[in-house]
């Protein structure tokens, strides 16, 4: 009961609070869905948001123009590294896939389950520069990584994200959700303690938003470079003083897919850009 | 005379840990009664001016990170986590307050807010702040008494 009367004033305060709420992300022409009712599964929110709707009116304009996005510049070289010739088997990406845009759609579907275990797009990217291209694997959020699978999930901008959490996939997924919900570190909170139900508040100088991943791999100011998804879990867990859960490890990967299922129906804006 | 000075400080450093450990009560001693803490932890007087300067250290209590205050209103970037702390020395007395700080779970189940006087019952914590918590007894202390001079 408590529980529902907070997430009623969290929404009412991210109405109040947030000054990109009712504006719409359009980018070249194109608008994107970044607020839509929650998917059934979640119990405490009404409707979820994508994080550019908490951003100042400069950091979302920056998402909204190609040119001023920052992002690009990794992108780009990106594309370079898909032409790169590397490993044993002297492969470049471009030898097996014509074009990158073939992997339209991927993202929106991943995590996803594979012969029982749980792959993320890097693992899949980890499979080819290991076993086709016979190299040595791409270190989990190192830049090399980070920027070809920004570029492979930009594919899919404009799509819906729509995972798969039942059958195969539901273990992970609570597994995933059971860590959302748990509180750790010298500070003894859990994501939701923040995400769900403080998004729309002020923490200091931060606004909270529901910490979705739909715009992932994304630019942030802070660092100037490509940051991951579980790059900025393990940032959140640092801040709260908990060890970190392994980046490219499975508490990661099924926190990867729970917080991707809290996210069903938001665009992909990858890269999407923040402070 | 150089030397004098040295062993005189470090004969008081002794003497001053030798009473701190005597008379703190150590984070897993304190005992709540509906959320209050009646005893002082340190058996010292808290310092509203040093509880003001804890209050606001982001690294410290970071208070201000979840708390509106208008006593501080120099300082940028009030949050909006929790509710504003304008008034709190009208609205609670000194135990509360203790309790409130030392562990406010004790007196709002399933908080957001950190318990600031526990040193263990967490989990996973950073190495370099594993076993100890966030606050010491004497700045707990300084704290309350700075909640207590927030009158309306
Ligand atoms: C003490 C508060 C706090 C906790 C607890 C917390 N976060 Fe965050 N998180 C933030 C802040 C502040 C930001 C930056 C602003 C924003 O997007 O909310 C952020 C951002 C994020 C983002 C980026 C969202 C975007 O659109 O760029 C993700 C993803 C995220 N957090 C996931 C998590 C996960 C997973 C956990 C738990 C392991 C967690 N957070 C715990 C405060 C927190
Ligand atoms: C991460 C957020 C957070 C931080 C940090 C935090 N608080 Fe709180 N505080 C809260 C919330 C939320 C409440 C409301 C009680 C509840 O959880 O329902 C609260 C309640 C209080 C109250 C009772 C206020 C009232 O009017 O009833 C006091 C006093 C207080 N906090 C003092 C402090 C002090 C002093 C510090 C720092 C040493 C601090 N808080 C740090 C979130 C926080």
């Amino acid at each position: 009961m408590k529980r529902a009367l907070l997430t009623t004033a969290c929404i009412l305060a991210a109405t109040a609070a947030s000054a990109g709420e009712d504006s719409t992300l359009s980018i070249e022409g194109e608008d994107y869905i970044t607020q839509t009712a929650a998917p059934e599964h979640m119990e405490y929110v009404d409707t979820i948001y994508s994080g550019w709707t908490f951003r100042t009116d400069e950091t979302q304009a920056l998402q909204m123009d190609d040119f001023d996005n920052p992002a690009f510049v990794f992108l780009d070289q990106a594309i370079d590294q898909w032409d790169t010739v590397e490993g044993s088997e002297g492969k470049s990406c471009s030898s097996c896939h014509e074009d990158v845009a073939d992997f339209a759609g991927l993202k929106t579907s991943l995590p996803r389950v594979e012969n029982g275990e749980l792959v993320t797009l890097t693992n899949l990217v980890n499979e080819c520069v290991t076993e086709r291209m016979g190299s040595k694997e791409w270190k989990y959020s190192g830049a090399k990584m980070s920027g070809m699978t920004a570029l492979i999930a930009h594919q899919s901008r404009g799509m819906t994200m729509n995972v798969k959490i039942d059958g195969d996939a539901a273990p992970f997924w609570e597994q995933g959700k059971e860590l959302y919900y748990q509180r750790v570190g010298q500070l003894d909170m859990a994501c939701s303690n923040c995400h769900e139900d403080n998004y729309g508040n002020m923490i200091r100088a931060d606004h909270l938003s529901q910490g979705q991943i739909n715009g992932f791999p994304l630019y942030r100011l802070k660092n100037a470079k490509i940051n991951t998804t579980h790059g900025r879990f393990k940032g959140c867990m640092s801040n709260i003083r908990a060890v970190p859960f392994k980046e490219g490890g499975p508490e990661f990967k099924a926190l990867e897919l729970y917080i991707a299922s809290r996210g069903q129906g938001l665009s992909v804006e990858t890269p999407a850009v923040r402070n | 005379m150089k030397l004098k000075g040295a062993i005189a400080f470090a004969t008081a450093t002794v003497a001053f840990t030798g009473f701190a450990a005597f008379a703190e009560t150590k984070p897993m001693d304190v005992s709540f009664e509906d959320g209050m803490v009646a005893v002082s932890l340190t058996g010292q007087a808290g310092d509203p001016v040093e509880g003001r300067k804890v209050f606001m250290n982001r690294k410290l209590g970071n208070c201000l990170a979840c708390h509106q205050n208008a006593d501080m209103m120099e300082q940028p970037f009030h949050g909006e986590v929790g509710p504003a702390l304008d008034g709190v020395g009208d609205r609670w007395e000194e135990a509360d307050l203790r309790g409130i700080v030392s562990n406010a779970k004790n007196m709002f189940p399933d908080s957001i807010m950190p318990a600031f006087y526990i040193d263990s019952g967490y989990e996973r914590p950073l190495e370099k702040f594993d076993g100890k918590s966030i606050l010491s007894a004497q700045q707990v202390e300084d704290v309350v008494a700075y909640l207590l001079t927030l009158k309306e």
